[in-house]
């Protein structure tokens, strides 16, 4: 059932569609719920557990939040109550975000759908094997370098991260606060469009939401809409067979559907790759100093003052990847290296931006991989310089604060999904909806 | 011989209603991590917004001092663990502050004026608090998130006087704007030395030892004085370069001596770096206006004082040091008395009495509406000089206002009536023939005499100023 008919069923309808619904998610081997929690009677959303829904345990799929209620709701939470939805169980994710597999969870990996020897990508791998399984109809993930965007091509369901300022982050455990963003994961452009019209808006408890009035997208879907899409070659020349022949058939589908397609190229990924893991881990580096044993969540045993209290509750309540990051980052911020790091870093994330305006003057739209391959074996991305690089499609979208959907085009010869993703103008993100749609109606993809 | 160098960073609490970065309240609470939010707490998710009052009062301090308000300002991250600092950070300015390049004008140490640059001012979050109790410590985020304004002086001061001075004059400042309590006691103006000292006639400045969280200018001018003495016997000995290093010391006020808090190699990197949950802070023309809404402060009205109440230097000095005893000052004058008998009696007779009881002004039950009444009944010879001074004593020590029963009960009322006047001093005149004789042959010196004797007669009673005019005219005729 898609997300826009459940929104017509009554409250009896809707009751048993969420027991239905959850029945399924305990009875389901892919470890895709890590938490079976239900709020009210409502449109049910399944919730990446990175944001805040009141009463609940919200973790981060991290050992560090174990014990942990959340108190209050975060605004897109507040927004879909009104709104009639209800959130119901939590998604499965990288611990606090970092990662592209959700295997670096707490509660041990998701797996995908559609082949459980292989990642559900990640960090919103959850959301993402949830919606592709059945599991749930929508699910809200968030996306810091690709987190809704991978996930969702890798399991074949559609994923949109907003432009930067658009969904409020009040209410999301921060991992990267200059590249968060929550977003839809839904089964197909149109859910998505609904959900975002949802969680979107101006919030003055987010000092970085733009204030600018939320125009609803679902009501002003057009497929007929004519666009310049620019295709970025050098991206295609290093992405995998699967993912160049899902290039030519969406090529070849938003020609038929009368938008006209140009060349470009961008800055080799290797820029974005550096200043993200510079930029984002500086960020994290201090956001995650919060979990230190003091106030909530998991505390050390046995520590004799304070220091002690707080070397050994985030020795022990981390995981490798998320020490590694924080590690990084501050060494990035570190006295001596702020200057060739940091600031660095923010150099090149302008340079960049003007990289994409430039594009943007000429078209627009961009049609983009999301990733290099189709989602990878459980246990394959074991060396993190791999993994960082597998985010190279993803992570300028974030730098840069752009809007992306990403749609499943094809299924490869294992019949593994291939996604590809559509960029857009920020702020301006009709377009986006509307050719992702009009590729949508010519793909015939069939999960 | 040798200069000393100060420079001072004052942390000056803001009396805004909200927290620096969320809406909980910045008043005082009994119950422990009761003013406190989601925000305050560092819960995961919650997100800083910046107080408009918080910035609309550091700009009022900014215009105040003559310094450039910066339009677009940022927040930066200050990173240390410490239970009491909830975030694992500090949202400070470190990099772009919302102010710069202020001055303050102070006595100088021959007694000129001279004046002490503000390098910068910046708006931070304040931390919570540690208690310890024996094993266990408990962390009180009450205060956590209040604003903080730290203001940075140049390393202008060249002695513990001036440096006293200078803090003087900040504080009175920060109250006169309303911008803060700067309640020493209670934390809300706090105070870190950097003091150096250099051979007189070397331009390089010696090397800078900061005192930290020095909580009453007694203490400032010791700490100083300690810290200078102990780095020049150092660099006496010989031994400048390794006794004496850029470090944090730590004043112990019972023993009147500064001690080192860590050790030499082991310095704090605070990764400073912008804070992105905060977009640049920018000033708009309406927070301008409303910061611009400065009342009169000290040093235009002494001048005031001087040139329009006719007061002397010290008197106008003295009361317009504090606000408070400049408000006063003023609810005195509305009852329409001398201002410099209104001055001489609220600092010699009020003042003096306070001081003696170790209060303060704003702890006077005598309110300057009560002290107004009495002077005037001086002024209209109702009482005397010296009954005044009775009725005040009374009115401390009895906490009772009403002055004309206070005069009837103590039996102060002055002799005013001529013609009862007249007919004491005829008495006196009568009994004294051959004094008046001499008077009258020269010796003028007689005439206290009869003033005595006349005062005597009316047992204190007569008003003095009547007694004079009248002998004076019945001996002259």
């Amino acid at each position: 059932m898609k997300l826009r008919e459940a929104c017509k069923l009554s409250k009896e309808e809707l009751k048993s569609l969420q027991e239905e619904l959850l029945q399924k998610a305990k009875e389901s081997d892919l470890n895709a719920y890590i938490g079976f929690e239900r709020s009210e009677i409502g449109v049910p959303i399944l919730i990446k557990d990175n944001i805040q829904v009141k009463n609940w345990p919200i973790t981060c799929a991290s050992k560090i939040l174990q014990g942990y209620i959340a108190p209050y709701n975060a605004t897109v939470i507040e927004k879909l109550k009104v709104k009639g939805f209800a959130p119901m169980g939590r998604a499965n994710m990288d611990e606090f975000a970092m990662g592209s597999t959700t295997e670096s969870s707490f509660y041990g990996p998701t797996k995908n759908p559609h082949d459980t020897t292989r990642v559900p990508g990640g960090s919103s791998g959850g959301s993402a094997a949830a919606v592709a399984a059945g599991l749930a109809i929508a699910a809200l993930g968030s996306d810091t370098g690709g987190s809704i965007r991978q996930p969702a091509s890798y399991c074949g369901v559609v994923g949109f991260k907003p432009t930067y300022g658009k969904v409020s982050r009040y209410g999301l455990s921060a991992y990267a606060s200059s590249l968060d963003q929550i977003g839809p994961i839904t089964q197909d452009v149109k859910d998505a469009a609904l959900l975002y019209d949802m969680i979107a808006g101006y919030d003055e408890k987010d000092s970085t939401s733009a204030n600018i009035a939320h125009t609803s997208i679902y009501k002003n879907l057009d497929s007929s809409q004519k666009y310049t899409i620019a295709v970025i070659d050098n991206y295609v020349e290093a992405a995998s067979e699967d993912v160049k022949e899902a290039m030519q058939k969406a090529i070849k589908a938003l020609k038929e559907a009368g938008h006209t397609i140009i060349h470009k190229n961008l800055l080799n990924t290797k820029y974005d790759i550096a200043t993200y893991y510079i930029i984002a881990t500086a960020e994290a580096a201090t956001n995650l100093g919060r979990y230190d044993g003091v106030r909530y969540g998991y505390r050390a045993e046995g520590a004799k003052n304070s220091m002690e209290l707080f070397f050994k509750t985030r020795s022990e309540g981390f995981g490798d990847e998320v020490k590694r990051r924080i590690l990084l980052g501050n060494f990035v911020l570190s006295s001596g290296y702020y200057d060739a790091y940091y600031i660095k870093a923010q150099k090149v994330r302008h340079l960049i931006k003007e990289e994409y305006n430039k594009i943007f003057a000429k078209a627009d739209l961009i049609l983009s991989p999301i990733a290099p391959s189709v989602a990878p074996k459980l246990g394959q991305l074991q060396d993190p310089l791999t993994m960082y690089k597998s985010d190279m499609y993803t992570l300028a979208i974030n730098l840069v604060g752009l809007p992306a959907i990403s749609l499943p085009i094809m299924k490869n010869k294992e019949n593994l999904p291939v996604g590809l993703q559509l960029i857009g103008k920020a702020f301006n993100e009709q377009p986006i909806f509307n050719a992702a749609l009009s590729l949508e109606e010519r793909v015939n993809y069939k999960g | 011989m040798f200069e000393v160098v100060i420079g001072l960073e004052v942390h000056v609490q803001l009396n805004t209603k909200s927290k620096l970065f969320c809406s909980c309240s910045t008043e005082f609470a009994a119950k422990p991590n009761s003013n406190t939010c989601p925000v305050c707490l560092a819960l995961p998710g919650a997100l800083p917004v910046v107080n408009e009052e918080a910035v609309i009062k550091a700009m009022r301090f900014g215009y105040a001092i003559d310094a450039k308000v910066n339009e677009v300002s940022r927040f930066d991250r200050k990173s240390y663990f410490y239970p009491d600092s909830p975030m694992s950070y500090q949202i400070t300015q470190f990099y772009k502050p919302i102010l710069e390049n202020g001055k303050i004008e102070i006595t100088s140490k021959d007694g000129g004026t001279k004046f002490v640059t503000i390098k910068e001012a910046h708006l931070e979050a304040d931390a919570g608090k540690s208690i310890h109790e024996g094993a266990i410590s408990k962390v009180d985020l009450n205060r956590a998130g209040t604003p903080l304004l730290e203001i940075v002086s140049g390393p202008d001061m060249r002695s513990s006087d001036e440096a006293v001075e200078y803090l003087k004059k900040l504080h009175s400042l920060v109250r006169y704007l309303d911008i803060s309590d700067a309640n020493m006691q209670e934390g809300s103006f706090r105070c870190d030395v950097n003091v150096s000292i250099r051979p007189k006639g070397q331009k390089e400045f010696g090397t800078r030892v900061e005192i930290k969280n020095i909580n009453s200018f007694r203490f400032v001018k010791q700490a100083i004085e300690y810290e200078v003495e102990r780095q020049i016997e150092a660099y006496e000995d010989g031994v400048y370069e390794e006794e004496v290093w850029q470090e944090t010391r730590l004043f112990d006020s019972n023993k009147g001596i500064t001690k080192s808090m860590r050790g030499k190699e082991d310095s704090a990197d605070y990764r400073y770096f912008p804070d992105p949950d905060l977009r640049p802070l920018i000033v708009t023309q309406a927070m301008i206006e409303k910061a611009k809404e400065i009342p009169e402060l000290p040093d235009e009205k002494c001048k005031r004082y001087m040139s329009e109440l006719k007061l002397k230097e010290y008197d106008a000095k003295v009361i317009t040091a504090q606000k408070e005893l400049a408000h006063f000052f003023e609810v005195m004058l509305e009852e329409k008395i001398d201002a410099k008998n209104a001055a001489a009696w609220l600092i010699n007779e009020l003042l003096g009495r306070l001081n003696k009881l170790g209060l303060d002004i704003s702890q006077s039950v005598v309110d300057a509406k009560t002290l107004a009444k009495l002077i005037s009944k001086i002024e209209d010879g109702t009482i005397s000089g010296k009954g005044a001074k009775d009725v005040l004593d009374y009115m401390i020590e009895h906490e009772e206002f009403d002055i004309d029963a206070i005069i009837e009960k103590l039996g102060l009322k002055q002799l005013s009536d001529d013609s009862a006047i007249l007919a004491l001093i005829d008495e006196v005149l009568a009994k004294n023939k051959d004094k008046v004789n001499e008077y009258k042959e020269g010796k003028e010196k007689l005439f206290g005499f009869f003033v005595g004797q006349v005062m005597k007669a009316s047992k204190g009673s007569a008003n003095p100023k009547k007694v004079n005019e009248l002998l004076k005219q019945r001996l002259s005729s």
